[in-house]
């Protein structure tokens, strides 16, 4: 941690109606990724099953700083970010049941989605190739006019690609209206952070020219007030920042990774730092009572149930569509 | 290159490359080129020279020195509606964006429906002295690599005509043009719109002896050696590829249908290139219009060498194609 002292921070007053919010789309994240999880377990999901829980402050904080029309390159840890930019329960259920109605069809499965009329670009397992595409939505925005900003997610273990510095670089290089969020969960699969980098992932900002800043990633007040400001500048024509949040992976990599490397000592610091229960607390002592939050709990089981029921009855792709439409684009 | 009209007349390979991304730029304002020293100094090969000047810095962008980013960057403008034509210096350099281009060009339109309208011109093709990293012929690789299109030109006309078909195609689009032709090939050129889709293939001359089937580099010198051949007697015919993606299939098996016999020629290196492919095929689908084995002539397995008797003995010759043709018309 760069500043454990931020962990209980004298934030600024919360404004509980945003406060509510961000509870909201975290518990509808976790929920729906816990039933995600136990679908998985029960084989009715096929392939890996990767989940962000523990980091659900990122993306909420981060999505519900942009506005509609920014675009967001979302990664595997960042199920809040497709939810609150308008994708339902219902949309995700039917991605990962392969359904033929999903965003893709059953040709693209587990987290590897995104609804693109949304402006969420969708990802790939190799990471961080969404990096150099951000880098190309924002150019369009420079040459465009539109002050559009593109976020793009990655995590600790993508700092060490090549893609990501050209990307940083050349972001710099065009001051483009990108923001760069590392969510540094400490572990890339088994490798552990300092197997990964020396020093601090933020410091590369010096080197770059721009702009970052590297604050507690579970504290999605905090979390919130920087993207906002990032954002901004952004828009604003002062160039890309590079946003290190640190947080902490609490299921292994994917659902068959029962991340034994990880040390106990790590699991339950971290476990005690989750960003919902912080949340929570936050909240509790602003006067809200058990029963409202209580509320959004039972309202994302619900939500939740309901997603499964309907999608889980969709109609499944035939062979016939494996070649039916799309390798290429008609000509107009 | 003089114009006179829409006819340019004299024109090399090279100024027909330039004319199309002149004629693009100024019919559609969504196009965008982007490039390493594609701006200021007008190209390596200087390809874009004058495009700078007359159309200014946001349509003609100079960008730092890093592929996979520059690739990546046209994908992200082609998804948000733009037309960018990328360059790659070299074609070799195309390793770098490899995963850009097959990650995530290829497979966007099959996995979400999102199509990506980019070109990315690779000059490619030895026979300059280049070496190993400077000559290579890529175009293989990526014709195997489904959502991508391939598309290799082998007359000026076709460096134009060919390069606005890409243009207008909403899928990626590699765009091979043969470095050794930038300035040794000229004609006079039509300069007009984008007319008929990337897929068709062309009979450069009729014959009835023998198919040569070749695209791009091999095109002028298959030319030469139907003339040489045909000199004695037995007209050959020459068939132009255009693309090997999407490939004209029907276009060889007609040829085939007429001659019975073919050689396939490419510059790219044998083994598991684009001539196996038609001689599968063929032998699948043409087997009983055959009337001599499918023959193959393309640089050995080896890497593209630089010093003048390795490179000579590396690329195929108007020797080697020609001996090549004997056989199979003596077979």
């Amino acid at each position: 941690m760069a500043d454990s002292a931020r962990l209980t921070p004298a934030a600024p007053a919360l404004h509980s109606e945003l406060g509510l919010e961000m509870h909201r789309w975290m518990v509808l994240s976790r929920v729906l990724e816990d039933r995600l999880f136990a679908l998985w377990k029960q084989g009715r999901i096929r392939g890996r099953l990767l989940t962000g829980r523990g980091q659900e402050a990122i993306p909420t904080a981060a999505a519900l700083a942009v506005n509609p029309d920014d675009f967001m390159c979302i990664m595997h840890r960042d199920m809040a970010a497709h939810l609150i930019r308008g994708t339902t329960a219902e949309t995700v259920m039917l991605h990962y049941f392969g359904k033929a109605t999903g965003p893709s069809g059953g040709r693209d499965g587990d987290i590897h989605f995104a609804e693109w009329e949304r402006r969420n670009f969708p990802m790939v397992s190799h990471l961080p190739d969404s990096f150099p595409i951000a880098l190309g939505l924002a150019l369009t925005s420079l040459l465009r006019k539109d002050r559009a900003v593109t976020v793009a997610f990655c995590g600790e273990g993508s700092t060490s690609v090549g893609a990501w510095h050209e990307t940083l670089n050349f972001a710099s290089v065009f001051r483009c209206p990108n923001v760069f969020v590392v969510e540094n969960n400490q572990y890339a699969y088994s490798t552990p952070a300092d197997r990964q980098y020396r020093g601090r992932l933020v410091d590369r900002a010096l080197g770059y020219g721009i702009r970052g800043e590297c604050l507690d990633g579970n504290d999605v007040l905090a979390m919130h007030e920087a993207m906002v400001s990032a954002i901004a500048r952004a828009r604003e024509g002062e160039g890309p920042t590079l946003i290190e949040a640190m947080t902490m992976r609490m299921d292994g990599h994917a659902g068959h990774d029962d991340a034994a490397y990880v040390p106990d000592e790590l699991k339950a610091l971290w476990r005690a730092r989750d960003p919902i229960e912080r949340l929570e607390l936050r909240l509790r002592e602003e006067g809200a009572t058990p029963a409202l939050l209580e509320r959004n709990w039972s309202a994302a089981r619900e939500e939740v149930d309901a997603a499964v029921e309907s999608a889980w009855g969709a109609p499944d792709p035939t062979p016939e569509d494996l070649l039916a439409r799309g390798v290429f684009a008609d000509p107009a | 290159m003089r114009i006179v009209g829409t006819v340019a007349a004299d024109a090399t390979y090279l100024e027909a490359i330039r004319a199309a991304l002149w004629d693009e730029l100024e019919a559609d304002p969504r196009l965008v080129l982007l490039g390493e020293d594609i701006g200021v100094l007008g190209g390596a090969f200087r390809v874009t020279a004058g495009l700078l000047e007359r159309f200014g810095e946001e349509r003609v962008i100079d960008t730092p020195i890093a592929e996979a980013a520059l690739v990546g960057a046209g994908i992200g403008m082609a998804v948000r509606g733009l037309r960018p034509v990328v360059e790659l210096q070299f074609a070799d350099f195309i390793s770098c964006a490899y995963d850009q281009l097959v990650t995530e060009a290829a497979k966007l339109h099959y996995r979400f429906g999102i199509a990506v309208p980019m070109v990315v011109r690779c000059p490619s093709g030895g026979g300059l002295g280049a070496g190993p990293f400077h000559s290579q012929n890529p175009e293989g690789v990526f014709a195997h690599i489904p959502g991508l299109k391939v598309v290799c030109p082998g007359t000026v006309q076709d460096a134009y005509d060919l390069l606005r078909a890409s243009v207008a195609d909403p899928n990626p689009v590699l765009f091979f043009e043969h470095k050794a032709l930038y300035r040794s090939l000229r004609s006079d050129l039509l300069r007009r719109r984008a007319g008929e889709p990337l897929g068709r293939a062309a009979v450069r001359r009729a014959g009835s002896a023998l198919t040569l089937v070749t695209y791009g580099g091999m095109l002028p010198r298959c030319l030469e050696v139907a003339e040489r051949v045909s000199g004695a007697g037995d007209q050959l015919e020459v068939l132009d590829l255009r693309t090997l993606v999407p490939l004209d299939m029907e276009a060889v098996k007609a040829s085939v249908a007429k001659t019975g016999r073919v050689v396939i020629v490419h510059e790219d290196t044998l083994s598991s290139g684009l001539g196996a492919e038609i001689a599968a095929r063929l032998s699948a689908e043409s087997f009983f219009d055959l009337d001599a084995p499918v023959s193959r002539v393309a640089a050995p397995d080896a890497p593209a060498p630089a010093a003048a008797p390795l490179e000579e003995a590396y690329i195929p010759s108007v020797e080697r194609i020609e001996e090549a043709v004997w056989q199979t018309l003596r077979a």
